[in-house]
């Protein structure tokens, strides 16, 4: 298994001295250099070796529940209009895909002898998941998130003090996901020396983009072997929300050399593309550099980074990895946009249809399934990201769903 | 030799290191920040350090984050920054002026249209501190071909072999961060004259010390050994620490007070 692992890694493209195309890049501060560097080299060392994926693959089987199932969710596809499959990365142990990435950096945190754990979060799940294998390998654990998602995701919050984690709400700029990954990275360079910063997206600087993706990518190893075992046949499209794009990152990747597979990322529109208040870094934002890489970003005139808006905390995020960069650039993937209430309406589909409440991040892809349905036609195949559960968004549902 | 150099030469013919100020353009306004930077050259500054405010500032501690937020909240753009230096150019301000800043508002306008403005402004180099040596390069190209140098950071945890690859860029001096962490920070151990010697013979550029420098004392510890002597959220503080309309009269307080302390020992 660990031996197919590490061959099936092996396979999965690489960056080109630190970039996808011109994206990615290590723009960071000098201090934390030396910092990269020794994770770069430690990365590469535990990436080509089968112990390192061996000592992974048996904490995603017997802690985590891995392989996720593909559930082939017949009453939503009569809905929609194509046969559409279902990655369950919400039945994971801690209730998203976050985890897979946190499994796998711990293992490399214990084996470069790091001591301490520091997270940023958005939606909480990262926190979360962080959180979790913090407590798992006993290890002191600090998570960044921003006081305005503090105060949205008040059940995560909870749940990471639970389990042993200072959870700090970061009060400085937006209040937001970008706000807590710059607090974290001002402690990680205060105390380079011993802490391991745990990024929880293919975002930052190389080689977190490359890393996060190889680990998350577990989604889509999976899935392919599962589609062609249910199915009998490659999929017509894949379908997965993108933030910072670490769930897209991972379903993808394994699909990227099927040239027939269709791969479509759906950010949020917020309130509409066109009111300003989105997240669509990729569909109307600009080449920038933010958060150690270069990719797209969402800028005002003036560089000044602008504000992302997502009823979903885990989409609000100004930039996106820069692989997914290099992916709009090549047309490899197709990325489009959802709104706040196309989300919501996608969400109470989901639950009537199939008795699964998904988190607002991944509404924002089953909203986009109409869309890939008719381009696939009837006997199309898709597989959906399906990210994570919903139980944390309830109450701003609750809310949404009186006004 | 350039402006910086001249500088550096200048105070260390007078037996003492270069002080080095930092100020936030912007805050907490674009026209009071522009007195605070005038009063604190007349005051003595060798060397002004303008920093650009930038939305997502995540090498700077709260001091300069709270700085950047004001300015921010009161229109400063990096265009605006130019513009100042033009400003503090016409009123005959002749010290040398390096642009301190995030890499994107750069990025954004263009590094060549950045560069044609900033020679235009009159600005002498730029220091980045998103731009490791390792990125430097797309900046740096662009703003040599405009006879503007560019500053390189060295760290506590810089490597040997790095520190040799800032020879390259013919810095006009070299920025060594005396601790790990973010600006404002409290002082730490004692800079190692030996570190700095070798950035020094590395580069062949003057050093200049920088990050928890505070007081007369600490500059006056840190310029035993250094050719330079970086004060930032200091000053900052101090903007901040009253009526706008005094601002610059206490920030030329605390940079005479700094400037008093440079001497070295025979």
């Amino acid at each position: 298994m660990s031996r197919g692992t590490l061959d099936a890694i092996a396979s999965l493209p690489e960056p080109v001295r630190g970039r996808f195309g011109e994206f990615g890049g290590q723009y960071v501060a000098e201090t934390l250099m030396p910092a990269i560097a020794e994770l770069e080299l430690a990365w590469r060392a535990a990436r080509g070796d089968a112990a390192f994926w061996a000592e992974v693959d048996a904490l995603l089987a017997d802690y985590v529940g891995r392989p996720s199932r593909l559930y082939r969710a017949r009453r939503l596809s009569a809905s929609v209009g194509a046969d559409v499959w279902l990655k369950r990365e919400d039945l994971n142990h801690t209730g998203a895909h976050k985890i897979n990435n946190c499994i796998g950096q711990a293992v490399l945190a214990r084996r470069m002898g790091k001591r301490r754990l520091i997270a940023e979060t958005g939606a909480g799940q990262h926190g979360v998941a962080t959180a979790t294998v913090a407590a798992l390998f006993g290890l002191p654990c600090e998570i960044y998130m921003g006081a305005e998602d503090v105060v949205r995701q008040a059940l995560n919050v909870e749940r990471m003090r639970l389990l042993g984690a200072t959870v700090h709400a970061v009060e400085s700029g937006t209040r937001t996901l970008k706000d807590a990954m710059n607090e974290a990275l001002r402690d990680w360079v205060t105390n380079v020396g011993d802490t391991f910063y745990l990024i929880g997206s293919v975002a930052g600087p190389h080689p977190y983009p490359w890393m996060v993706r190889d680990l998350q990518s577990v989604i889509g190893r999976e899935a392919r072997a599962q589609i062609l075992e249910g199915a009998g046949r490659l999929p017509d499209a894949c379908v997965a929300c993108v933030g910072g794009g670490s769930n897209a990152g991972g379903l993808f990747a394994p699909f990227i050399a099927d040239a027939g597979v269709q791969l479509v990322g759906v950010e949020a529109a917020g309130e509409g593309v066109a009111t300003g208040r989105h997240a669509a870094t990729l569909g109307a934002g600009r080449v920038g550099v933010l958060h150690g890489s270069k990719s797209y970003v969402l800028t005002r005139p003036d560089g000044q980074i602008a504000h992302a808006h997502s009823i979903s905390a885990g989409l609000d995020y100004p930039g996106v990895g820069p692989e997914h960069a290099a992916w709009k650039e090549q047309g490899r993937v197709r990325y489009v946009a959802r709104t706040d209430d196309e989300a919501l309406a996608a969400l109470e589909r989901l639950a009537r249809t199939e008795g699964i409440l998904c988190a607002l991040e991944t509404a924002h892809a089953i909203a986009a399934l109409d869309e890939v349905a008719a381009a696939v036609g009837p006997t199309g195949i898709i597989i959906v990201g399906l990210s994570g559960r919903g139980d944390k968004d309830m109450v701003t549902v609750a809310q949404r769903r009186q006004t | 030799m350039s402006a910086v150099r001249e500088a550096f030469a200048r105070a260390a013919g007078e037996r003492r290191a270069a002080l080095v100020a930092y100020l936030t353009f912007g805050d907490p306004d674009p026209a009071t920040s522009i007195e605070v930077v005038h009063a604190a050259v007349l005051a003595g500054a060798d060397v002004v350090e303008l920093g650009v405010p930038f939305s997502d500032p995540s090498a700077d501690g709260p001091s300069i984050q709270r700085a950047m937020e004001r300015a921010l909240e009161a229109g400063a753009t990096l265009a605006g920054a130019l513009d100042a230096v033009a400003e503090l150019r016409r009123r005959g301000v002749g010290v040398p002026i390096v642009l301190f800043g995030y890499y994107n508002p750069i990025f954004v306008m263009g590094a060549e249209a950045f560069a044609a403005r900033a020679r235009a402004a009159g600005v002498d180099a730029v220091l980045t501190v998103d731009l490791p040596i390792d990125e430097l390069g797309e900046l740096a190209a662009p703003l040599a071909a405009a006879s503007i140098g560019v500053i390189p950071l060295v760290a506590p945890t810089s490597t040997p072999e790095r520190i040799a690859r800032v020879g390259a860029f013919a810095p006009p001096f070299v920025y060594y961060i005396s601790l790990t962490g973010v600006t404002g920070a409290r002082a730490g151990a004692p800079v190692d004259p030996a570190r700095v010697d070798a950035i020094r013979a590395a580069s062949g550029a003057p050093v200049a010390v920088g990050f928890g420098i505070r007081t007369p004392a600490d500059a006056a510890r840190v310029a035993a050994v250094a050719d330079g002597v970086v004060v930032g959220s200091a000053l900052v503080e101090r903007v901040a620490a009253g009526a706008p309309a005094d601002a610059p009269d206490r920030v030329a307080a605390l940079v005479r007070d700094l400037a008093g302390a440079l001497a070295r020992p025979a």
